[in-house]
Order: structure tokens, then sequence, then C-alpha cells
């Protein structure tokens, strides 16, 4: 995982649940009458058997759930506990779904463990290594009036028959290596590099889940029934000789449990079933191009119209299409504000995926259609908060100014209709990013705005600073030449750019300055790192005093 | 995401199997199995499969992310030469260590996943992949980028100084034509 595990509440949920299911079947196995003759062949490997097992009814039952992004997209907000960034929620989901799949990796391993030396232990006891009582446990039959325990059932077996030949024993097999080969194909060298080995591979999970579903079906964990007259287990079992001879000791009766994992994990299984319908279904639906540019540096702008789409600011889609690969779905974050009636993204140059499509669409003819494509989503939750405060200070970092593409433009449309919901009448963007390479189209942008406010003497309704943090000798030299000049040299816009990174004290103390009484909402979409420090800076600069400025910083960022 | 080369994947799967052959070896030992004899080579094998294959090898395009300290088994692997460079050698090597492992229950997944390794391997020496060394690249020291404030080097083309010195008595002597063209080319 690339981001630290932090201990979110629903983490410590999950872990508490494990545990719990973990200790509670390894007693309910290691101190049960019904199983005390089982114990006695086993001992407590039985219980480190049947504990693992439970946790991982319960893994395999989450690790669908988190995949299944159109269903949580419409539980929204329910099941999220920190933060809804696009990336953030994508990287959550993901993560947890890794995490689970850890665990299932682990239980596996201690549940085959114990299973090894269960079988090991069988084998040993039907060929009569052990005592007397083992030796006549071994030995009941499956006849008219007896019932087996030792699920191995001639003298002459080697384990690996046993397992080979048994429902449990054969599924076991083929879905653990099944999960083996998911696991070596998802490590992030494989996966980033060839991602249909990846994807392929992982429908594994089909295998995996149809395994796991008969893997208890052959009922070779036996308890002790009771009988009429009982067995008394503390009498009898010193006296194995004497079953069915004397009142005390009627022959002990056993059957096996009945199969519960298919309980745990045939809803998620039909959950994920609708999940894949639900995406067949959207990419079936037509998309028509409306417009496609091609913006400077190579970037791609597609504006495209869905029948029933509807969007909200800063969400994302997932963008697929089949002239390049079948299954490649990538994720972009829409650039158009929900006012208008079609929806854009910007596609950089950024791979193999992208850099045909935008080969593609140059080779286009004007006006044409582009080729087919499949989109998925809205997702991610947006946060109406943005246009709650009367002041906001907007901060995007690199790739993190596309999603207030979106929120600019629909607070612009907002102010222009007089939407209620905007009670927005001062912003300030700082845009930080190491160069304009790639984002000359938002440059563009920002003109368009600028232009447009000057229009309705609305000039000051948005101050935005320009920080290039990776400025070199041929910046400053371009900048030393054309200082006198009345755009900027590098976005061409009036607003002149700032060379190095923002001293956030100053731009703090600006605007506190030109909003003396104003309640200031500050928000986000770049690194932690710089998240922590605005942080820090909106509780310098709030006041306790109510009638001054208050910075708040908002942690649902984007 | 460019071409993978299957090497890179028979890499991560043979590394899983080395440690499950181990696994079901230490299991096999440890609960004294029939047949134990076969799980104490199945430790001593998962150990050779997985000092094998942990160093990673450097991809032919692209960048290469090195396990950590990786580098001392690099340096261990690389010097077996043609051994460990050819992948058909690594195939047949892989399926040959994992037949014993398939004679005793504790080491049998191992003795799978690692013949589905050799399998992978095998398609990554058909297609011509091989093994090479992550090495520590000497860092290059940068020269000095050129500077455009150097002064010039070579005076500008003047007559020789007989003909320089000012001749106010001659003026019309003292013109001359620069042999080269000492116009600004527009």
């Amino acid at each position: 995982m690339h981001s630290p595990v932090k201990v979110c509440s629903s983490f410590v949920v999950w872990m508490g649940i494990n545990t719990f299911l973990f200790v509670w079947f390894y007693l309910f196995y290691d101190l049960g009458d019904q199983f005390f003759y089982t114990r006695h062949l086993l001992g407590s490997a039985l219980a480190w058997a049947r504990a693992p097992a439970a946790v991982l009814n319960f893994n395999c039952l989450l690790i669908l759930l988190p995949v299944c992004r159109n269903l949580l997209s419409l539980f929204r907000g329910s099941f999220m506990c920190c933060g809804r960034t696009m990336r953030k929620q994508l990287d959550k989901n993901l993560s947890f779904h890794k995490l689970v799949a850890y665990m299932i990796a682990l239980m596996t391993a201690v549940h085959m463990i114990a299973h090894l030396l269960n079988v090991e232990w069988y084998n040993n006891s039907r060929q009569g290594v052990y005592d007397t009582l083992s030796t006549a446990l071994s030995n009941l039959e499956d006849t008219d009036n007896t019932t087996y325990l030792n699920p191995i059932r001639t003298t002459d077996l080697i384990p690996t028959y046993f397992a080979f030949t048994t429902i449990a024993g054969l599924t076991g097999v083929i879905i653990t290596l099944a999960l083996i080969l998911i696991i070596t194909s998802s490590m992030e060298v494989i996966r980033r590099s060839y991602f249909e080995v990846f994807w392929y591979t992982h429908h594994l999970f089909i295998i995996f889940f149809a395994g796991l579903v008969f893997h208890g079906a052959g009922r070779i964990v036996r308890s002790q029934q009771k009988t009429d007259p009982p067995h008394n287990t503390t009498f009898c079992k010193d006296h194995p000789e004497d079953w069915g001879r004397i009142p005390e000791c009627p022959i002990p009766q056993f059957a096996g449990g009945f199969p519960q994992t298919w309980m745990w994990v045939i809803g998620p299984m039909v959950l994920y079933l609708c999940e894949r319908l639900l995406r067949f279904i959207r990419y079936m639906q037509t998309v028509r191009y409306r417009k496609i540019v091609m913006r400077p540096s190579k970037v791609l702008e597609l504006q495209l119209v869905k029948n029933g789409f509807k969007m909200e600011v800063g969400q994302y889609v997932f963008i697929n299409c089949p002239a390049i690969s079948q299954l490649e779905w990538h994720p972009f974050t829409m650039t158009s504000a929900p006012e208008e009636d079609f929806f854009s993204i910007h596609i950089r140059s950024a791979g193999d995926w992208t850099d045909k499509l935008i080969d593609i669409m140059q080779k286009l003819p004007e006006g044409a259609q582009g080729p087919k494509m499949g989109v998925d989503g809205p997702f991610g939750t947006a946060s109406e908060d943005v246009f709650d405060y009367e002041v906001s200070m907007l901060v995007g970092a690199g790739i993190g100014v596309t999603p207030f593409a979106s929120i600019l433009k629909s607070i612009w449309y907002k102010f222009k209709e007089s939407n209620p919901k905007l009670r927005t009448r001062k912003i300030y963007f700082y845009w930080l990013c190491r160069e304009t390479h790639a984002f000359e189209w938002f440059a563009d942008l920002l003109q368009v705005l600028e232009k447009e406010m000057e229009e309705r003497g609305m000039g000051d309704f948005l101050t935005y600073k320009l920080y290039l943090t990776g400025w070199d000798q041929v910046h400053a030299d371009h900048v030393k030449v054309r200082f006198d000049q009345d755009t900027d040299v590098v976005t061409g816009l009036k607003q002149k750019t700032h060379y190095g990174r923002p001293i956030w004290d100053k731009e703090f103390e600006q605007v506190r300055k030109e909003n003396p009484t104003s309640v200031v909402g500050t928000f986000l979409c770049g690194p932690e790192a710089l998240a922590k420090v605005l942080e820090k800076k909106c509780a310098k600069y709030s006041d306790v005093d109510p009638r001054k400025t208050k910075f708040y910083f908002n942690k649902e960022n984007f | 995401m460019g071409k993978i080369e299957w090497a890179m994947w028979a890499n991560e799967q043979a590394l899983a199997s080395g440690l499950i052959l181990l696994t079901g070896g230490i299991v096999g030992v440890a609960g004294q199995f029939r047949g134990w004899q076969f799980a104490a080579y199945a430790v001593a094998a998962g150990v050779f499969v997985c000092l094998l294959e942990y160093p990673r090898s450097k991809r032919s395009k692209g960048t290469s992310v090195e396990r950590t300290g990786q580098y001392c088994f690099t340096v261990c692997v690389k010097s077996f030469g043609p051994l460990t460079r050819n992948y058909y050698v690594r195939a047949f090597l892989h399926a040959a260590i994992c037949v014993p492992g398939g004679f005793m229950l504790a080491t049998v997944l191992g003795c799978v996943c690692l013949g589905i390794a050799s399998l992978i391997y095998l398609a990554a020496a058909i297609r011509g992949e091989h093994w090479e060394p992550i090495l520590p690249r000497k860092a290059e020291t940068r020269k000095p980028p050129e500077s455009i404030k150097k002064p010039p080097q070579n005076p500008p083309p003047r007559p020789p100084p007989e003909m320089r010195k000012k001749r106010v008595d001659d003026l019309e002597g003292a013109a001359y034509d620069n042999p080269i063209d000492v116009t600004a080319n527009e």
C-alpha cells in the first residue's frame, strides 16, 4: 500500500470482527464436547483449521464488495469514513480489497497447514499407530448402526491420495492454486506492465468461489451426535473395547457438519454479478461526441453526450475504447460543469492507451464522430460545501487542478444564473505546478473566465495565482526580457506568474486583510503534505473573535 | 503499459513457489510426517529457489524496480554466467526441482506452483528473454553547460596593421575591401 495505514474506524471494526470470529470458533472446536473424540485424534489442530475457516468465510464475503464501484456509488457516503477524493476513494476501495486479500492469503496458509497435520494424524490413527482409543475410533465403520469418525476409511492410503479423492481436498488444492496465481499476477510490477495478464488471471476468482462453495460438501469434519441412551465420554473413553456392550457406552454416532460457506458468499456473488451487468449495460449505452479538440502539449479534450447522464462537480468517469483495448477502463476527472448539457474530459498523454487515443483522434477527419466509447460513472462524492462559503480559497497542485476546472465553471454558471445555492462572493485560486506543460487548456479557461468577469465589472470575483515550482534559468531569462508586458509570459494571463512555492503566511495574511469579517473555506486537491500545511495555517490565522475572519480547512478535499 | 516480459511473472510465481515449498517442507519435517525426507528436501529446494529468484532481472524496456537489498543476490546469481542468464536452463531446473515435491502432500502445492513457474519461464525463453543483472549506474559527472557568455576566441577580421594606421594624407588609398563580408545576415 502506498499510503500509510490510517487507523480508520472501519479498519478497527474489521480487525475486531476477524479477531472475534477466530477466537469464537477456536474455542467452539477446542472446548465443545461434541468434538471430544475428534480432538483425541487431532489435538488442537482441529480448532486451528476451523478458526481461520470462519475468518475466511467472512473475508471472502467482503472481498467482492469494494470492487462493485457502481453499486457503491449508489450507496454513496454510507460506507466511506475518511475523505472523499476521487483518488482517495478509488484508492481506499482498492486498498481495502488488497487488505482483505492479504488476510485471505494468511488464513489460507494457517488453514492449510492445520489440515496437513489433520490428514497426517487421521492417517496415522487409521493405521493404528496411536493408542487403542484412537484405533477404536478410527475403526468405526459406516454401517446400519454405526457411523464413522475418521474420514480416512482404509488403512493403505497415502495422504496425497486422500487429498485428491475427497471433495474438500481436491477443491482445496484447486482454489489455493487459483489464489496463488491471482496474487502473483497482481503484484504491482505485473499489474502496471501488462494489464491483460493481471485482469485475465484475476478472473480465476470465479474458480475460487465455485470451489469454495463446494469445499465443505464432503462434510468431513464430524461431530458426535446425541445417542439414546447417551454416551458418557468421560467414562467411555477409557473403555473402547466395551462400546456397544455396556449400557453407559452405546456406540458413539457421528455426523458431518452442514456446509456453511455458501451462506456467507452467495449474497456478494449475486451483488457482483449485478455490478458486472450494470457495467455492461452502461457500456452498451451510446456515447455521442459533441466536440473533439486537440489542445496544446498533446492534451485531448473530448466533449461527450450520453442519455440520462447526470454529474456533479469534481466527479470522475471510467472510459473504455474497444478500438484500443477491450479490457482497459481508465478514470478521468470531468472538467465540465453540471450546468452544461454535455460532459468533458481532458486527456493527457501518459502511457500507451492515452497515446493511442490521441493518435486516433488526430487522424480523424473534421467533424467526424470518434471511435465507439464506453463510459462508466459518474463516481466520487462531490463536495457541495465548496458553494457554501462566502470566500473560498481553492488550492490545486499539479494534476489536482483538474476538478477545479469543473468547480470554477460551475461557480461561474451559478453566479450568472443567480443560483441561490451559491453563497460565494470571492474566490482565491492558487495553482501550483512544476510546469504548465499539458495545462495550457486550464490557463485558457482562466483567461475566458477572466474576460467574462471583467465584462460584467466583476474583475475581482476571482483572484488567481500561478506558482511555477519547477522554474529554471531559461524561464528566468524569458521573464527578465519580457517583464514589462501586460500579460504574463507563461500563461498569457493578466495576473503574473510567481516562481517557487507560495509563502502561505503571506497569502493567508492577504486574504484576512481583504476579508476582515468573513468565513473562508479552504479546499485542496493535492499532496498530503500540503494538506497538513494548509490545515495548520487555517488554524493559525483563524480568529477566536466571531466577528473576524475564520478559516475552515475542509477535510473533504478533492 | 508496454509488452510484458513473461519472465517478470515467472519470477514472482517462482519466488512464491519457493516460499510455499519451504513452508510445506518445514511443516512436514516439524510434524515428522511419513516421507519427511521429501519434506527435508523441499526445505533445501525452497531456500535454493528463493535465493535464485530473489534478484529481479533488468527489464529490456522500461524501468526496473529492484527488490530491497537484492544487490548481493544479484552478484551471486550473476557469477553463474550463462546458467542463470538463460531461461531455458531455469525452466528445466525448476521442472526438475519440483518433481520430488509431488511425493508428499505437504509439498505438493509447492510442486505444482513451481511447475507453473517453470512453464512461464519456458514461454519467456521461447520469446528470447534472458536475465540481466540490475547494477548500480556510475554517476556521470555532468559537464557544465556551454555558456553563451564566453568571450570571442578570434579577433574580428582586420587587414594587417600597416593598412590600419590612419593615413590622413591619403584617404582614398586608406579605404579597403574587407576580405570577409561584415554585413549582418538578414
